[in-house]
Order: C-alpha cells, then sequence, then structure tokens
C-alpha cells in the first residue's frame, strides 16, 4: 500500500475561522488608550499647570474655564486629574509588573519541578498571606520610609504569592497532559518542556489577572496616597486629591469626585481588558 | 515472516520489572504509623521483544499495560528490574544517553486532543523535533516537514495550521509524524486509535501497518481492543493486575488461550455474531483493587479453577507449549507440572469454547 | 431500483416510517419526526433531523452511530431532559400521550416511573452525599409509593436482583465506596427500583472493563425478561449490539439511516455506511492485512452536504444520491433503509476494492 492509496484527508470545516475579540476587549483598550495620551502628553490635553496656585480662583464650582473645578489652592482639578494619570498608571505598572514577572516565574518553576521546591516557596506564601495585606504593606512602608519607590517594594514583597499560586496550579495541571509528556519521551529538555510548552499553556490566567491587579494596585496607590504613605504633595495623585478635598467634601464635592471618578475609570478599563484577553487568549480546543 | 527467526537476540528484554505508586497520606496516618500504602501497577514484568515484530498488551483498567509502555520510554523510573534495549541498561540511562534512547524508542499518545500542544503549529511541532536532535539542517528541516506529513497522509498545507483545525484521527497522525520525526527504530503505541470513532480508527491502523512494513519498526501495541490487538500483531501479552498471565504468538492466544483470564477475557469480548449469545456472563466478581491485590495468584479470586496452591504461591510464567513456534507461556499454577497432577488435570480446564472475537 | 421513491419530499420522509412493522400489539414507544435544534455561535446545528421510529413491549433496541451522529441526542429528547435554547419537535407518543408536550407535572411522573434511564458515568450520575439506599429508597417513596422498612426491604432487594454481594450492608454505603461496575449496578438499580417499563441506557457499558461490561449486558437481558421492559440502548460498539439488541437502528448525521434486527443487520446490511462500518472493522484471517477504513471523517451538522449525508464518504455514490436526502423507507419486510443503492451493496465480507472505480 503506498501513500497514494491512504483515504484522502477532509480539511476540517472549522479552519481558519477568525475569533474577532469581544466588544469589552475593544471598549478596554480605546479607554486605555485614552490614560495613556493623558499619562504621555498632558499637556496636549490639560488647560493648566497642574501645580500652579491661582488665589484668584479658590475652591471654584466647575465653569467652562475650569469644567472640573478647582481645588483650595486654586489649581485645575481637571488638568491635576490629566496630570495624575501618568503617575496611577506607573503605580499599576509597578506594582503589578514585578510581582507578575517573579510570582509566575517562580509558580512555573515549582510547579514544573514540585517536591521540596515546592513545598518551601509554599510555606513562604503562607508566611505572607497570614498577615493582612494592607496591614502588612503599611507595617513595610512605614519601615522604609513613605513614598512611591518604597511602596513599589512593599507590594512586591507581598503581591508575588496570588500570581504564584495561579501559575503554579496552572503548570501541575497541564504537565499532566500528554504534550509534556510526549515532550519528555522526544528527548527534550526540562526547560524547553517548561518555558516553551507549559509556559505558554499556563500563564492566560495571571495575565488576566493582572489585570484586575492593576486597577487593585491604583485603588492600593490611592489608598496608600490618602494615608500619606504614598505619592508625596504637590505631585498630583488620584488618592492623594481624593484625600486633600475630603474637608472640603460639603462645601467643594468636585475636589475628591473628579479624582475619583478618575480611578474607576482606570479600573473599569484594566477590568474590560482582563475580561477580554481572558476570553482572546484561550486556546481553542 | 519475521518471527520464523527466533533464536535472533531479542531488541527489548525486561526482566523482573516492578512498579509501584504510593498513595497520599495524610499526616496524621503517618503519625500514627499506618504504614505507607501501594499501588502495585507492574510485578515482576519479564517480557522481550523481537525486533521488527508487533506485540500486543492487553488487559483491563488497572492491569499495568499502560504503565509498562510508560516505564519503558522512562516516563516512570521503575522500582526494580532490568530493561535491555540491544546492550543498553535503558533503567539506568541519564542525560544525553537518555535522549538518545528516546530519540529510538518513541511513543504515541492515545488522546488526541491533550498529546498536541494547543500553541504550536503543526509545522513547529515537527521542525521543534527535528532541530532539538539535529535529524536535520535548519534548511532542510521544511522539507523534511513535508516528507513526513506526506509520509502520515495529511497535506502540505497542514504545517501552518494549529493542532484545533484537526479532527481526531488527524491529530493522531500528526503524533505519528511527530514521534517518526526521531526516524525511531520502536513505537510504543499507547491506545493510539482507542478515543477515535470506528470508521476512523481503520485509517489510523492502516498507516500504522504501512509505516512499520516500510520502515522496518518494532511496535508495541498496548490497547484493550481484543479484535484490533488480535489483527495487528504477531504476538500478544496478556496483563492482569499488574502481571504478565499469559505470552504466545496471536494465533495460538486467540484459539488456544490457557490461562484462565484469558479464557475469560475473550468469551467476554462481544464477538459480532449476534447469533452466538450466551446467558452468564463470562466470569463472576468485580477487578480487585491495584491497591489490595490479592495473595498468591492475582486472578485467583475471580478463577473457577482455583485451589490452595494459587493463594500462597505468585505462578510464575512457564513454557507450556511451542505452539506459533515461539513458545506459549503462561503463569498458572495448573500447567505447573509439580502441582498436584491430579488438580491439573481433574480441574477440567479444557480451553472454554475459544469465543473468539472477530 | 426496486421502488425506492427517491424524489419524494420531506413530507414522505416523515410519513413513511409509521406502520411499517407490521405488528399487531401496539407499540410502547412511537417516535414520530422528532427534531432537535441546538443553537450553537456558529448557527443553528440540527443535531437530530426528523426521526422516526416504534419500540415494542419487551424489545431491546440499539441505538448505533459515531461521535456526532445525534444518537444520544435523541435518546435525551424522548424524555424531554433537553433545556431551552435547545428546541424539540416532533411526537414521542408514550401510552397514548406526547411526551414532548404533556405537561410538567405529568412529565415528571413519567420521568424516572415509567421511563428510566442510566448513563455512562455513575459516579456523576449518582449523588454523591446521599446513600445508595437513600438514593433508592427515594425512587421508590416518588413513585411505588413504598415508605420506611417496606421501602428499605425493597431496595436490598433490588441490589440484589443486580447482583451485588450482601445486599442489606451495602444499602448504607455511599456512590464512591462501590467499584466501577457496581456503581453501575447500582445505577440501574435506581432507575428500576420504580419498576419502569422502559430503560433508556446511554453508553452504559462504555467506562467500563470488558468482563464487567460483559456482567453488565447480561445482566440488563436477565432484568428485561424478568421485569418484562424495553430498553433502547445508545452505544457506539457493533459487538455490543450484536451481543445485546433484538432491533437495531443505525444513526448518521442526525437521521435514521439503517434499521433492522440485528441477525439482519450483521448478516447483510442496507445501508452503505452500515455496510462501511462493519467492514472497517478487522475480521478473522485478515491478520494484518490492511482494513477498509471509511474515508474522511463524520459530516459537519452545521454544513451538510445536499443529498444524502453519507454520498462524501461513500464507495457507492453517485448522481442519485446528490439530489434530494434519500429517505428512510422499507427496503425489504421488517427493514428500512434510507441508502439509494441498497440492492448495489455487496454482502458483508466481500471486499469493496473491486469497487474502488465506483467512487
Amino acid at each position: 500500500m503506498t501513500v497514494a492509496q491512504l483515504p484522502p484527508v477532509v480539511a476540517a470545516p472549522q479552519a481558519n475561522r477568525r475569533r474577532w475579540p469581544k466588544p469589552t476587549l475593544l471598549i478596554g483598550l480605546a479607554l486605555l488608550l485614552l490614560l495613556l495620551v493623558a499619562a504621555l502628553v498632558p499637556k496636549v490635553l490639560a488647560p493648566f499647570s497642574p501645580t500652579d496656585f491661582d488665589y484668584e480662583a479658590i475652591l471654584q464650582a466647575p465653569t467652562s474655564k475650569h469644567p472640573f473645578g478647582t481645588d483650595n489652592f486654586g489649581r485645575d482639578v481637571l488638568s491635576r486629574v490629566i496630570y495624575g494619570t501618568r503617575i496611577d498608571l506607573q503605580i499599576a505598572l509597578f506594582t503589578t509588573l514585578f510581582p507578575f514577572l517573579f510570582g509566575t516565574l517562580l509558580g512555573a518553576v515549582t510547579g514544573y519541578l514540585g517536591r521540596w521546591s515546592d513545598a518551601l516557596v509554599g510555606r513562604l506564601a503562607d508566611l505572607v498571606v497570614v498577615f493582612p495585606f494592607l496591614v502588612l504593606v503599611i507595617a513595610i512602608v512605614a519601615v522604609l520610609g513613605p513614598g512611591l519607590t518604597n511602596m513599589y517594594i512593599a507590594v512586591s514583597a507581598v503581591g508575588w504569592v496570588s500570581y504564584w499560586r495561579l501559575t503554579r496550579g496552572e503548570v501541575m495541571t497541564q504537565k499532566k497532559a500528554e504534550y509534556a509528556q510526549a515532550g519528555r519521551v522526544l528527548g527534550y529538555s526540562p526547560s524547553r518542556i517548561l518555558f516553551r510548552h507549559l509556559l505558554p499553556n499556563s500563564v492566560t490566567p495571571a495575565i488576566v489577572y493582572l489585570m484586575t491587579d492593576m486597577s487593585l494596585g491604583i485603588l492600593l496607590g490611592a489608598s496608600l496616597g490618602y494615608l500619606g504613605l504614598g505619592a508625596q504633595p504637590p505631585t498630583p495623585e488620584w488618592g492623594v486629591m481624593v484625600a486633600d478635598g475630603k474637608n472640603f467634601m460639603a462645601t467643594a464635592w468636585w475636589i475628591s469626585t473628579f479624582p475619583g471618578l478618575a480611578l474607576t475609570l482606570a479600573g473599569v478599563t484594566f477590568s474590560l481588558i482582563g475580561d477580554g484577553l481572558a476570553d482572546a487568549l484561550r486556546p481553542r480546543a | 515472516m519475521i518471527l520464523t527467526k527466533t533464536r535472533e537476540p531479542a531488541l527489548m528484554e525486561i526482566h523482573g520489572l516492578t512498579k509501584t505508586f504510593p498513595v497520599r497520606q495524610s499526616l496524621l496516618s503517618r503519625w500514627r504509623g499506618q504504614p505507607v500504602r501501594k499501588v502495585q501497577a507492574l510485578t515482576d514484568v519479564h517480557l522481550s521483544v523481537q525486533r521488527g515484530e508487533t506485540l500486543g498488551i492487553v488487559g483491563e483498567s488497572g492491569c499495568g499495560k499502560s504503565t509498562l509502555a510508560r516505564t519503558l520510554v522512562r516516563l516512570y523510573d521503575a522500582d526494580s528490574g532490568e530493561v535491555r534495549y540491544e546492550q543498553l541498561d535503558v533503567l539506568g540511562l541519564r542525560g544525553a544517553a537518555l535522549r538518545q534512547y528516546n530519540r529510538r524508542v518513541q511513543m504515541i499518545f492515545q488522546d488526541p486532543y491533550s498529546s498536541l500542544n494547543p500553541r504550536m503549529t503543526v509545522g513547529q511541532v515537527l521542525r521543534e523535533a527535528l532541530s532539538v536532535h539535529k535529524m536535520r539542517p535548519p534548511e532542510t528541516q521544511d522539507a523534511r516537514v513535508q516528507e513526513l506529513l506526506a509520509l502520515v497522509g495529511l497535506p502540505p498545507q497542514a504545517a501552518g495550521r494549529l493542532p484545533h483545525e484537526f479532527s481526531g484521527g488527524q491529530r493522531q497522525r500528526i503524533g505519528i509524524a511527530r514521534a517518526l520525526a526521531l526516524e525511531p527504530e520502536c513505537l510504543i503505541a499507547d491506545e493510539l486509535v482507542s478515543a477515535l470513532d470506528v470508521s476512523v480508527q481503520a485509517q489510523v491502523v492502516n498507516l500504522l501497518l504501512e509505516l512499520q512494513e516500510r520502515l522496518g519498526l518494532t511496535v508495541l501495541f498496548v490497547a484493550h481492543d481484543l479484535r484490533l490487538v488480535r489483527h495487528l500483531s504477531h504476538r500478544v501479552a496478556v496483563m492482569y493486575l499488574g502481571r504478565v498471565v499469559e505470552v504466545a504468538s496471536t494465533e495460538a492466544m486467540f484459539t488456544q488461550p490457557k490461562h484462565p483470564y484469558t479464557q475469560a477475557l475473550l468469551a467476554a469480548a462481544p464477538t459480532l455474531d449476534p447469533s452466538r449469545r450466551t446467558a452468564a456472563p463470562a466470569i463472576t466478581g468485580e477487578l480487585p483493587s491495584p491497591l489490595n491485590v490479592p495473595s498468591g495468584c492475582a486472578f485467583r479470586t475471580r478463577c473457577p479453577h482455583a485451589f490452595d496452591r494459587c493463594a500462597v504461591e505468585r505462578p510464575a510464567l512457564r513454557t507450556v507449549s511451542q505452539n506459533g513456534g515461539s513458545g506459549q507461556e503462561v503463569a498458572c499454577h495448573l500447567y505447573d507440572p509439580a502441582s498436584d497432577p491430579a488438580r491439573a488435570l481433574t480441574s477440567g480446564l479444557q480451553p472454554l469454547p475459544a469465543q473468539v472475537p472477530q | 431500483m426496486t421502488g425506492v421513491p427517491v424524489n419524494s419530499g420531506d413530507a414522505a420522509l416523515t410519513q413513511a416510517a409509521p406502520q411499517r412493522w407490521g405488528s399487531a400489539d401496539a407499540p410502547l414507544l412511537q417516535v414520530r419526526d422528532l427534531n432537535v435544534r441546538i443553537p450553537t455561535p456558529a448557527g443553528e446545528l440540527h443535531a437530530v433531523r426528523g426521526v422516526n421510529f416504534d419500540l415494542k413491549n419487551g424489545e431491546v433496541l440499539g441505538l448505533v452511530g459515531e461521535s456526532g451522529s445525534g444518537k444520544s441526542v435523541t435518546l435525551r429528547a424522548l424524555l424531554r431532559l433537553h433545556r431551552a435554547p435547545v428546541k424539540m419537535s416532533g411526537e414521542v407518543s408514550y401510552a397514548g400521550e406526547n411526551l414532548l408536550t404533556m405537561p410538567e407535572s405529568r412529565l415528571r411522573s413519567v420521568r424516572g416511573g415509567q421511563i428510566s434511564m442510566i448513563f455512562q458515568e455513575p459516579m456523576t450520575a449518582l449523588n454523591p452525599v446521599l446513600t445508595v439506599g437513600d438514593q433508592i429508597v427515594e425512587n421508590l417513596n416518588e413513585h411505588r409509593n413504598l415508605r420506611g422498612r417496606a421501602a428499605l426491604e425493597r431496595a436490598a432487594d433490588l441490589l440484589d436482583l443486580m447482583g451485588i454481594p450482601s445486599p442489606k450492608a451495602r444499602l448504607a454505603d455511599y456512590p464512591h465506596q462501590f467499584s466501577g461496575g457496581m456503581r453501575q449496578r447500582a445505577m440501574i438499580a435506581i432507575a428500576l427500583a420504580s419498576e419502569p417499563r422502559l430503560l433508556l441506557a446511554d453508553e452504559p457499558t462504555t467506562a467500563l472493563d470488558v468482563t464487567i461490561q460483559d456482567q453488565i449486558l447480561r445482566l440488563l437481558l436477565k432484568l428485561r425478561s424478568e421485569l418484562n421492559m424495553s430498553i433502547i440502548l445508545v452505544t457506539h460498539d457493533l459487538g455490543v449490539i450484536a451481543q445485546t439488541c433484538d432491533r437495531v437502528a443505525v444513526m448518521y448525521g442526525g437521521r435514521l439511516v439503517e434499521t433492522a434486527t440485528v441477525q439482519d443487520l450483521f448478516r447483510r446490511p442496507l445501508h452503505a455506511y452500515s455496510l462501511g462500518l462493519l467492514q472497517s472493522l478487522p475480521g478473522a484471517g485478515q491478520h494484518r492485512r490492511p482494513l477498509q477504513p471509511i474515508p474522511g471523517g463524520p459530516p459537519n451538522l452545521l454544513s451538510l452536504p445536499p443529498g444524502c449525508p453519507f454520498a462524501p464518504r461513500c464507495a457507492f455514490v453517485t448522481e442519485a444520491c446528490l439530489g434530494a436526502e434519500p429517505p428512510l423507507v422499507e427496503v425489504a419486510p421488517g427493514r428500512l433503509s434510507a441508502c439509494v443503492h441498497f440492492d448495489r451493496l455487496p454482502p458483508l465480507g466481500e471486499a469493496v476494492s473491486g469497487e474502488e472505480g465506483a467512487r
């Protein structure tokens, strides 16, 4: 029998049907674009400087000149919100990127190797999570001193655990799949099996969580800013701005409200992207 | 036929292979000093594989056939025993030597859906195998990928596609192509077609037959489908609860099964002839748990011929006839001349009316 | 061609089947023009397309087909187990009532009472937090109005009937304490507690080992004659069909393509698909010879070809197969086939290779 006599192979009918991203992902990406413009070139959007005092216009309600009103130093709230984007996106990125990279990598390795490495990191993770997250971060910042850099260090020391858990569990599932075993029988090195085969199939939950975590990171940055442990005045940071405005809530609601809305918008943006990515990154079976 | 040259040294020799899996226990039971429970997956397995033959390995779930396959390609580490592949001590291989052995002895997996990385195209899968083992210089790898696809009957444009674009049968072809990329001498096929529809099974079986003919492959065909094993194998080994209970040429195994379990297994397999129905099941009783294998002969709890010796002494494989040229080996006290001769004779162990699946 | 109305339209197709099995006693179950449509993101999947059959008292009917043929979907539709948005239409008449339209409350007394169902995977079909005894007694309460000691005794009797050793003690066990075969027996015991007239079995032995499968199939046959119930057995295993069923209905692409007694089907199939299926299996005396596979794969129900759904894979296909979908019609006494060329098919065992040119 020759190959020519083999039964003809019918091409799979669903071949090459493009799967379009869900609208949530597209909306999320559009909002992210807006945030990025505000972060990278705030001058284009902001009508005023974020730090210039204007004693002529203190605590003004929203007008056409100051659409978001002014604060107790006469600074334009709209401009401060726009300039705050950069610092808050930076917080979102720096509070999550290192935990993501470190946690995912560690999760992949210990999930694959198992045994003592997994047990060791597992106990370490337990140690970290028995403390309430915020309390631990505040404690670390209190020791290191307030400021953004120390806040990143504190969050990273705690935040990797979630990524480690997610990736470790996924790798442990994936390494039982037959393609991973096939890789071993094919004589592939452990690092090739782990990084070329298992990790790409295991990283999706971590990426999706990364998006949620970014909105949490902004909120955390805001909380610490509110407590005076994060960004230091006069840096325009949304959390600090909400905190500064709290004394004027009854008389000048706009000082706190607009940065608060910006926080919400950023959170929604990352959630939408995370939701969309979860769908787009799922391999088709 | 290949099997007439019986005295040629075997390609693979398995001696006393034993494998257990410890059962996870709670700290409390460990602290109480309860013994570690073990699943007895393989117990003292002896087998030899001749070059160029197809050796079928059959048995029910928990019989250890898949464990055996995986131990032979070193996915599992054996507890004890020896596996010789030509001059190689397989169980002692490490590093580069193990990779070289795996190049020569490849495995094809059961599940067409999980045995391929869902994020790599077929071309990437095959090229990876070629480049890791430096089977071809990079500039000729694409041509080799096309050769491999043609060999397993897939169209050239398959190289650019992802696994999900293929049907189950086509994915098994991809799995076969991946194994063949390393130009192995021996293929271990674990339930190669059992996940496929009947009409598609035959396509893949034909491919395996053709490739074996063409490339001179030795094949270990692990399956539970007796009809397929009978069709494909030169010799067959029957396993029960981690032990090989009978080894014989396919002809002898299916026409004159010796071991009571083999007889029951063949009788229980549903034949395609509706006029041959029996009211009583071929054998009663459940499969014992592999956590708690009966003493002596593992089959004695379900065996209609069991006698006292079966409970105390594990029967070893012994050659009982030269049927089919290569000898029929059975692990059963009934065939041991040292057993009470009256017992062996009066046990009524006539081969059951050989209800052979066909 | 002998009297095959190839060009008859859909109307003939749905009316061809009734009253053709020529038995005087009224059938237990009559299925007419059963359709199941499943909405999917890629479009509506017409999974069961106009299925007709009758089931006699005490009969074991095998429903055989490959994955995606619609055999399990059909079985579930008989008890209206599909939920919206899946759409079912047609008629499933049992004791003069249409199960597809009767009120939910009435249907509940039929389900599990008159008609019971067993599944492939007993571990998922049994409730893990209730003992086996509880689950049998529950059914006895519901459908036989047995309670207390009487129910427990009946439950033990049922386990005994299933061949489960020390039945009284096993009543207090949870499903996970049973082995695979015993679990399947327990599930059958629960299903039969209500003494149903009809048992629907969906691949009941596919997950079991061959020696256990053998035991369960023999048990089903024994129960059938002792309890005088009918069974519809869905399976992909032709050996199971041959060893268990009285009559067989072969499904392909959501339709019945052939029905026959089991002897007739295995002696001489009258549909090219049934023939191809039987010929693709390895036979005795063909050791290591190439098998005769059916080329290609199962049809995609979202884009069926016009005409016979099997035509693209068929060795006997001609122009006549490609126009309208051939209806299921009587081609011999007691035999229905939807094959245009049922009379041109070679007997089983004769190689199709001679026919290769016809492709």
